[in-house]
């Protein structure tokens, strides 16, 4: 485990701690009717989101790529869910649903690998007219969902637990095996600390930025059913709102450096819990929860500053 | 006047803007009346301006993804200013702009100094002035000031006896602020460290050009050119809003690139900003001329244009390397 990610997890002990000294409920849990339930469990619960986002943001970052197209790839993916499921059933709903998230992924690293254009502005693109396609395919309306099975996805108990957090576990699991257990780990960081070097040494670069691509529009898909099914219905304009400011955020305060190369997926899903503990926190301490985003601001510069090489050459 | 190849995406986009224009004015003939297209310019004042600073940002090879929050903040400052403590609006829109470029400026010295991403740092910098923007009133608040409404409602014909159209003073506004940011850009020596700090950083250094008084000023500039916007925007609808201006960093951005700048920084022009500015405003009008397209189709034919430049100008880039 690298300084960062233990840094991250100071950070996120410290705000509980700090959470449970003002208000002593905060470490409270409860056990009813064979479920959990607690401000814990509930942080955990609403962070699954954005821990599944942010995982495929640290890959996408580990190559020097970047992704704002994720908040629209959410909205994609619960409409297209959405509106199939009345029609053909759970199946072919989810399937549907992760197939366009991984369409979008697809031509995302297609613009990025083939066409050669900065991440940025690619996944610009998507971002700006992927709210449009996803209201063109509600056809401007909010698709409310009543589906037992889908709805469990988002608000479903296993072993006592939410469902939610087990899918963002179940990711990190796949994802850490295939970065620590294969070389695949190896590769990206690799393309992402040297792209020039890794082709020299014969790293497929083009094909593993693009499966990285997909790997990201397809956590942002995963993401998208759980946040549909949570709130049972699909928000082509709202779905997953600032998701990928949240997910890059989660991803540096992770540890993980904007300029690619090494990565942390244990550091963003640490980063998702801290962005959800503020949020919390600030509700239940009764913060106005207008404060949040300048609370926000303030974390954000004071890890990004404490994390940079001049404050580290300094002190 | 030599044609390079970095300019050629300057020149392809004014070209399909005019091409958009006068297919636009087939379809429908009252498109290309003098006063649909001041309107143009009159309902994306406040998005020229913001562009404007966005452009010195994006040629030195930078981004500031703050500018949205920082309109939305003096919209809110401008109706709390006139409306609760009854400053006059001559008083108060100078120190907004200071107000504005000091926001900027302090961003750029952090990201000169802790040598932070632009991106992150001007993150925090969107957070931290949406958030003010609901720590002072989570209610749009109306500006009544008779000053302002006055400004709001002013309309100045143009031609013998208004033949082509009316402007507004938000307008002019636009375009003097445009002409001055082109001048700096091309004949003062900032104009040129701009583009020396964004074709490469060391070269720019070893050069002896000031490279952390140039980025700071930068951002100082896309502040205070955001403040003037959210100024601009403030009179223009007439009310402060948290919720004003939420997505503009992405439309100033992408109207940036569809002038013909590269993200990456050094090529590019300042007057691409109106082109850009122009061709997203050209797509809603019409949109709303047809009647029948959703507002959705806006966005995605801005996807679309977005995504037609930006390989448009890496052809070109591969192309120009080639001979």
């Amino acid at each position: 485990m690298n300084a960062s990610v233990k840094h991250a997890g100071f950070v996120l002990l410290a705000l509980w701690l700090l959470n449970a000294a003002l208000n002593p409920g905060f470490i409270n849990m409860r056990w009813q009717d064979g479920h959990a339930f607690g401000p814990l469990i509930d942080i955990v619960n609403r962070a699954a989101p954005l821990m599944v986002v942010a995982m495929g943001m640290t890959l996408v970052i580990a190559v020097r790529g970047i992704d704002i197209s994720v908040g629209a790839v959410v909205a994609i993916t619960a409409a297209v869910a959405a509106a199939l499921l009345p029609g053909h059933g759970l199946g072919v709903a989810l399937v549907g649903g992760l197939g366009a998230a991984a369409l979008c992924g697809l031509f995302n690293g297609l613009l990025v690998v083939a066409g050669g254009i900065q991440p940025i502005i690619a996944t610009l693109i998507l971002m700006t007219a992927g709210r449009g396609i996803a209201q063109l395919i509600t056809d401007g309306q909010i698709l409310s969902i009543d589906h037992a099975g889908y709805a469990f996805l988002g608000s479903g108990f296993l072993l006592g637990l939410p469902f939610a957090p087990w899918l963002a576990l179940a990711l990190a699991a796949l994802l850490g095996a295939l970065k620590h257990r294969t070389a695949l780990g190896l590769f990206l960081q690799a393309a992402g600390a040297n792209p020039a070097a890794a082709r020299l040494a014969g790293v497929n670069a083009a094909g593993l930025i693009l499966a990285v691509y997909i790997t990201c529009g397809l956590c942002g898909g995963l993401a998208g059913l759980m946040i549909s099914a949570n709130i049972q219905s699909a928000d082509a304009n709202n779905a997953g709102q600032m998701l990928e400011l949240d997910a890059i955020l989660a991803v540096t305060l992770g540890g993980t450096s904007l300029l690619g190369g090494r990565f942390s997926l244990r550091g963003s899903m640490l980063g998702a819990l801290i962005i959800q503990t503020l949020t919390t926190s600030i509700y239940a301490l009764g913060i106005a929860p207008e404060v949040t985003l300048v609370v926000k601001a303030a974390v954000v510069f004071a890890v990004s500053v404490s994390q940079s090489s001049v404050w580290r050459r300094r002190s | 006047m030599r044609l390079s190849a970095q300019d050629l995406p300057s020149w392809a986009s004014l070209l399909l803007l005019v091409a958009a224009a006068l297919v636009g004015a087939a379809a429908y003939p009252g498109l290309l009346s003098g006063q649909v297209l001041l309107n143009l310019l009159i309902d994306n004042a406040f998005l020229l301006v913001v562009a404007v600073g966005m452009s010195f940002v994006i040629l030195s090879g930078g981004i500031d993804l703050s500018v949205g929050s920082v309109v939305a903040l003096t919209t809110m400052l401008l109706a709390l200013g006139v409306e609760r403590a009854h400053l006059s609006p001559w008083l108060l829109i100078p120190l907004l702009l200071a107000g504005g470029a000091a926001f900027g400026g302090l961003m750029g010295w952090v990201i000169h100094a802790f040598e932070l991403p632009a991106f992150i740092v001007t993150l925090a910098g969107l957070f931290l002035a949406r958030g003010l923007c609901y720590v002072l009133s989570v209610d749009s608040i109306a500006i009544r000031d008779e000053t302002l409404a006055a400004w709001s409602q002013a309309r100045w014909s143009l031609g013998p006896s208004g033949w082509i159209g009316e402007i507004t003073p938000g307008a002019v506004c636009g375009l003097l602020l445009l002409a001055l940011a082109v001048w700096v850009s091309r004949s003062t020596g900032f104009g040129r460290a701009v583009y020396a700090l964004g074709g490469n950083e060391t070269s720019a250094h070893l050069m002896g050009l000031p490279v952390a008084a140039t980025r700071i000023a930068v951002y100082a500039v896309s502040g205070a050119c955001a403040a003037l916007g959210g100024v601009l925007f403030g009179i223009y609808t007439l009310s402060g809003y948290g919720l004003h201006a939420q997505g503009l960093e992405l439309d100033a951005i992408a109207a940036v690139v569809i002038g013909g700048a590269l993200l990456s920084g050094g090529t590019g022009h300042v007057l691409g900003a109106l082109t850009g500015v122009l061709m997203l405003g050209l797509i809603q009008t019409l949109i709303l001329f047809d009647g029948t397209l959703s507002s959705w189709w806006t966005r995605i034919a801005i996807g679309l244009l977005l995504g037609g430049f930006s390989s448009l100008q890496r052809l070109l880039v591969l192309l120009s390397r080639r001979f």
